[in-house]
């Protein structure tokens, strides 16, 4: 089966000002480029302030980037402005956000996310409720107890699988999963994930999951890609890329992967000052210029 | 039938109306801007009228007693919250106004041009010392009216709110929700309204009782200093003249208490509202 390129992303830069006289520069995401080909899941993996987020949401264009282009299946979408445009891209990709509590408005029912789903993209659909029920219960959630209830009335996983049933209303192409499963117990969890994996098969969707967590990653991914500092240091097949890490940073995040059986050890603490030792030595001493495959599917960042 | 479904659809109407505190409180303002609107149909004299013998403590002829000059307290008093109720709608209403624009454009577009320049006036406008402008402008001015004097307040004390609507629309727009919304491609005006506005809505009205309250407080203070209005009568005024008068050591405590006192109930009474209010726009203050 060949591989339909959906949705591409080009050198993309973001710089954050902090005001406009005098403003502090903040680089939040320097040249990235990658591709999600269709019905696959992508995991996107970092430490916190790595710039993950920040990719998810310029690809769900509520934030412009200062450089790059994006490619939507093959048009490019980084400038589309107009509200028919954003209707028609926003109804073929979605997102889950990160924090559940502050997804919802506190001053309204949890319907609401509902309703403005309906009347944005399926204004003729006649049998809402029947349809909000179906995907509520695809995340085990029971809608006569849940609908009608104020956000702050529900737990954080309550909250998260509400969101979950959200973007599952419509038939998406691409879903943004921001840290999808953190507020969830551990057998929800894998109850969610195998939901996620099945719909990507089923209905060709494409998942980017952003992640901090390599377990999760590789039990979900086709694609990997590891970002350090803003930067993507190391993309490609999941498979060989946990099997033979080039990147230091990516190194290390393996080796520091707490594993069932190992108790915590202090010489194999890592500082952050080390990996920045690590990483700036491995671009010296490397003959290799910039983004380079290692071998097929596998590319490495070499240089600053 | 009808009935509940009406409360199901104005279900922050029921709150408010069956908040204790916002009863109190409306309750309480409310007769005190009757007596405002009304009292002055029921006032025998005028209130720079000489009306009978000074030195009287209230009684079935004089409700609220007479000055040392024999003009009555009463007529003063209402009178006088008149122009009290006047000053602070009309500097509270530009205070509130003022700030919410500027605040409000300035969030809007942070970290933009718009923003920097909004928020150099706004600072510039926060050194200077308000009340030491009023005392200088009040003295300059030729003719000083009610009307004038809560204009100038007004027109300095909307810095802190438009800080504050400023920081407020900042966080809001950062909320998940917001960007929930935006990728639900709900049309602007719902984002602003739903998200924005609505989520301020306890903090404008917040706002508009504590500048209404602080433009009556700095017209009270401005009076008190003899920098009131040259024609006319208010409950500063009528203090002043008390003090003046010595009116405490001269046992008229009628003469200076009951207009302060008013006063002072009718700031609190706002207060409750406000605090009431609070409870009935956020549903996690509710008990439930």
């Amino acid at each position: 089966m060949e591989n339909k390129c959906i949705m591409q992303v080009e050198h993309l830069t973001k710089v954050f000002t902090s005001g406009i006289i005098a403003g502090e520069k903040t680089v939040a995401v320097k040249d990235v480029s990658f591709k999600m080909d269709q019905g696959k899941v992508i995991s996107l993996i970092g430490e916190s302030g790595s710039g993950k987020t920040t990719i998810g949401r310029i690809i769900l264009k509520l934030l412009k980037p200062t450089e790059g282009k994006l490619y939507y299946n093959g048009e490019d979408i980084t400038n589309i402005n107009s509200k028919q445009e954003k209707k028609e891209y926003y109804k073929k990709v979605q997102a889950i956000f990160q924090d559940p509590f502050s997804s919802f408005n506190p001053l309204f029912r949890i319907d609401r996310i509902f309703n403005m789903v309906f009347s944005s993209f399926m204004k003729d659909v006649k049998d809402r409720k029947t349809l909000i029920e179906q995907s509520l219960e695809s995340v085990n959630l029971n809608p006569k107890r849940i609908l009608n209830k104020f956000p702050h009335q529900l737990s954080g996983g309550q909250l998260q699988r509400l969101l979950i049933a959200r973007a599952l209303l419509l038939d998406v192409d691409i879903l943004i999963a921001d840290e999808l499963i953190s507020m969830l117990d551990a057998s929800t969890r894998i109850g969610v994930l195998n939901l996620l994996v099945e719909l990507c098969k089923k209905n060709g969707m494409t998942v980017l999951f952003i992640t901090h967590d390599l377990n999760l990653g590789y039990y979900i991914s086709d694609t990997t890609l590891i970002m350090y500092k803003g930067r993507l240091v190391e993309r490609g097949d999941t498979k060989k890329i946990y099997k033979n890490p080039v990147h230091p940073y990516t190194k290390m995040l393996f080796e520091s992967v707490p594993e069932i059986g190992n108790k915590w050890d202090k010489e194999e603490l890592f500082l952050p000052e080390t990996v920045i030792q690590d990483v700036k030595k491995f671009y010296q001493t490397n003959s290799e210029q910039g983004f380079k495959e290692v071998e097929p599917d596998h590319m490495v960042l070499f240089s600053d | 039938m009808a009935k509940s479904e009406f409360w199901k659809k104005h279900e922050n109407l029921y709150f408010a109306v069956t908040n204790g505190k916002v009863i109190f409180g409306l309750i309480v303002f409310m007769s005190i801007l009757a007596l405002a609107i009304f009292g002055p149909m029921f006032a025998k004299y005028d209130y720079d009228e000489f009306a009978g013998p000074g030195y009287m403590p209230p009684s079935k002829e004089f409700w609220f007693g007479t000055t040392l000059m024999g003009k009555d307290v009463f007529t003063r008093v209402v009178f006088g919250l008149r122009s009290t109720f006047l000053v602070g709608f009309v500097g509270g209403t530009i205070a509130t106004f003022v700030g919410l624009i500027i605040g409000f454009l300035a969030g809007y577009y942070s970290g933009k041009l718009a923003d920097e320049t909004l928020m150099m006036i706004t600072n510039i406008f926060l050194v200077i010392p308000t009340l030491a402008l009023l005392i200088i402008l009040s003295a300059y001015l030729p003719y000083r009216g009610i009307l004038s004097q809560s204009v100038i307040i007004g027109l300095t004390a909307w810095t802190w709110t438009a800080r504050a609507v400023r920081s407020q629309t900042l966080s809001l727009k950062n909320q998940e929700f917001v960007n929930l919304s935006r990728i639900s491609a709900a049309p602007v005006t719902k984002i602003i309204a739903e998200d924005i506005a609505a989520n301020m809505f306890s903090y404008v009205f917040m706002v508009y009782i504590i500048q209404f309250t602080g433009t009556i407080l700095a017209a009270v203070s401005l009076e008190f200093l003899g920098l009131g209005p040259t024609q006319g009568i208010s409950l500063g005024l009528v203090m002043q003249n008390a003090v003046n008068w010595n009116a405490i050591q001269l046992g008229l405590w009628w003469w200076a208490i009951i207009p302060g006192l008013l006063l002072t109930i009718l700031i609190v009474s706002l207060y409750f509202i406000n605090t009431g209010l609070d409870e009935v726009f956020n549903p996690r203050l509710r008990e439930m």
